[in-house]
């Protein structure tokens, strides 16, 4: 327990999914207040303040929070970074306590989402009576629809066909994405905060309706509400805690975020492969592990076709190898590497803010040992993976303590 | 009248050359003039259309949008080429229409000579057993309908060669 180790002290996610009698105010509060409680410390321990909340953006959530559990006048940062604003809330925390300005901080993500519908749809060019050429493209109309798609279903979908005309496939493409989908529909089953719960074979996961080929809506992320916090602790001010809360730390041996660098074709269609490889790369490197020491990863399987390409990003199997890695059965929960074993965002639910924290909250969950039926048995190291469009790429390696 | 896509007059002048910026094209059809507008401004219209990039000068980064600096290296000079009307698809979805009586399109992603762009696959059936990853396509155009000035919009898409 080195002075400048960083390590999760409390984590907490509420239950995702519908939750029309609650406000963005009301679950960040309740995601804060019991990773507070989970940490055994207060809001008056906490020395810094990261939060997020994308569709809220400009209205200062990290604030509002305060107003609800205590405003101690600590410095907060609202960040706002696509689907990795969570992690970007969890990453100023950690960079906070490694600059020396504190020793504990609070990062919060909250969305409520749940009835939105489908994201990303641009329509950038005012009706008009007359053709009027706007924008960076000088367009006369919106592209929706006549220069490809902005809709996020559609744009992942193209990222998974992307990798099959990169790396061919023999097979079924449909079947194999759907395939990746019904594994992750399963995982959900054990997983009681998740929006949905429910076993969906191939079959059904085929016959659902199509949103953007080969994408059905069951191989897409479900928009929900929900929120996740977690309670960051310098390791010098961790071994003046209890020996209890030392024991369930779960250490942060690597967090990293990216954003995309040029490519050729990455402003056509986004590049969501090479940051997430350099966040990837950097974190083995800073945690000292390989992608074989990983006991689970919880990677931002937004669409069934994303989950596929970042087998390969995530260096889990050989470059250009990530449909027989699957077809092996290696992300199953009893493969090799178990992959989203909460279920995924396609089951779990995206409430996008929060997901980057969620997805660190299913990794402390099982490295503590305290993940009751879906527990994988002695984990001791997991990644957590979220990407936000535009790009930005969050990597997390984390570690049991040893105590 | 849109008779100039000339920018509008934000960022730096990293200008469009003549040829794209009189977009509005003159087409006799049955006597009658039509005015022409390109969908973008780096779709140029005429006898053989195609697209135009704004190319580095020092890295030859293309990119199809205004430029303020390149992505890729940071060089602020450019020139514009013509890219390749032939290519290959390097990516595709179908989106399934949601609004009743909406036709389902097909985004595509095309290798243009080793440029890529973004377009949708025309005059084929949008159903996956027809298109193909690989497949060889061309660019066409076609009017997306004319304002109430009598100009028609001519957007890009591209079609199977075979």
């Amino acid at each position: 327990m080195a002075n400048d180790d960083i390590w999760i002290l409390g984590i907490n996610m509420t239950k995702f999914g519908k939750h029309p009698d609650k406000d963005v105010v009301d679950l960040a509060s309740e995601a804060a207040l019991a990773a507070l409680a989970d940490g055994g410390v207060t809001i008056k321990e906490m020395g810094v303040l990261a939060a997020g909340n994308l569709m809220g953006a400009a209205a200062g959530i990290g604030q509002q929070l305060q107003k609800q559990i205590g405003q101690t006048g600590i410095p907060v940062f609202n960040v706002a970074n696509a689907c990795a604003t969570g992690a970007t809330a969890l990453r100023t925390v950690i960079m906070a306590i490694k600059a020396g300005e504190c020793d504990m901080g609070l990062a919060v993500g909250v969305e409520k989402l749940s009835g939105a519908g489908m994201l990303g749809a641009g329509f950038g060019v005012a009706a008009s009576d007359e053709w009027t050429p706007a924008g960076r493209y000088g367009a006369v109309s919106g592209f929706e629809g006549k220069l490809g798609t902005d809709m996020m279903p559609g744009v992942f979908a193209q990222v998974g066909m992307e990798y099959l005309h990169q790396h061919p496939y023999d097979g079924a493409d449909f079947e194999l994405f759907a395939g990746i989908s019904a594994k992750n529909h399963f995982n959900s089953t054990m997983n009681p905060l998740a929006a949905i719960q429910k076993d969906m074979s191939v079959e059904q996961i085929m016959a659902e309706p199509m949103i953007a080929y080969p994408n059905t809506r069951a191989m897409c992320s479900a928009n929900s509400d929900g929120a996740a916090a977690a309670v960051v602790v310098s390791g010098a001010k961790l071994r003046t805690l209890s020996k209890e809360q030392q024991k369930r730390a779960v250490k942060v041996s690597a967090s990293v975020l990216t954003s995309d660098p040029y490519q050729e074709a990455c402003q056509i269609l986004p590049d969501v492969n090479t940051l997430t490889r350099i966040a990837a790369k950097q974190a083995y490197e800073l945690a000292g592990v390989g992608p074989d020491d990983l006991d689970l990863v919880e990677l931002h399987d937004c669409f069934a076709t994303a989950e596929l390409v970042h087998y390969d990003n995530l260096m889990l199997c050989s470059e250009g190898n990530a449909v027989d890695f699957f077809l092996s059965g290696a992300t199953t929960r009893d493969g090799k590497t178990p992959v989203n074993v909460s279920g995924g965002l396609e089951s779990k639910g995206h409430p996008i803010a929060a997901t980057g924290i969620a997805n660190i909250w299913e990794i402390c969950y099982h490295l503590r040992g305290e993940a009751g039926a879906r527990q994988i048995e002695g984990a001791k190291v997991g990644l957590a993976h979220v990407i936000g469009l535009g790009s930005a790429c969050g990597v997390h390696i984390l570690e049991k303590s040893g105590l | 009248m849109p008779v100039s896509l000339v920018s509008d007059g934000e960022g730096p002048a990293l200008p469009y050359d003549s040829e794209v910026h009189t977009t509005a094209h003159r087409r006799r059809e049955g006597g009658a003039v039509a005015q022409q507008i390109p969908m973008v401004d780096y779709l140029v219209l005429g006898d053989s259309p195609h697209l135009v990039a704004n190319e580095c000068t020092d890295c030859g980064a293309k990119f199809f949008d205004r430029r303020n600096a390149c992505a890729s290296c940071g060089g602020t000079s450019f020139k514009k080429t013509d890219i390749a009307t032939e290519g290959e698809i390097r990516s595709f979805t179908i989106v399934k229409a949601f609004m009743p009586g909406a036709d389902d399109y097909v985004p595509v992603v095309v290798d243009l000579g080793g440029t890529s762009v973004r377009g949708q696959l025309m005059n084929t059936p949008a159903e996956a057993a027809n298109i193909a990853l690989g497949q060889k396509v061309r660019l066409t155009t076609y009017s997306i309908g004319a304002d109430t000035a009598g100009t028609e919009a001519i957007n890009y898409g591209f079609e199977p060669v075979n």
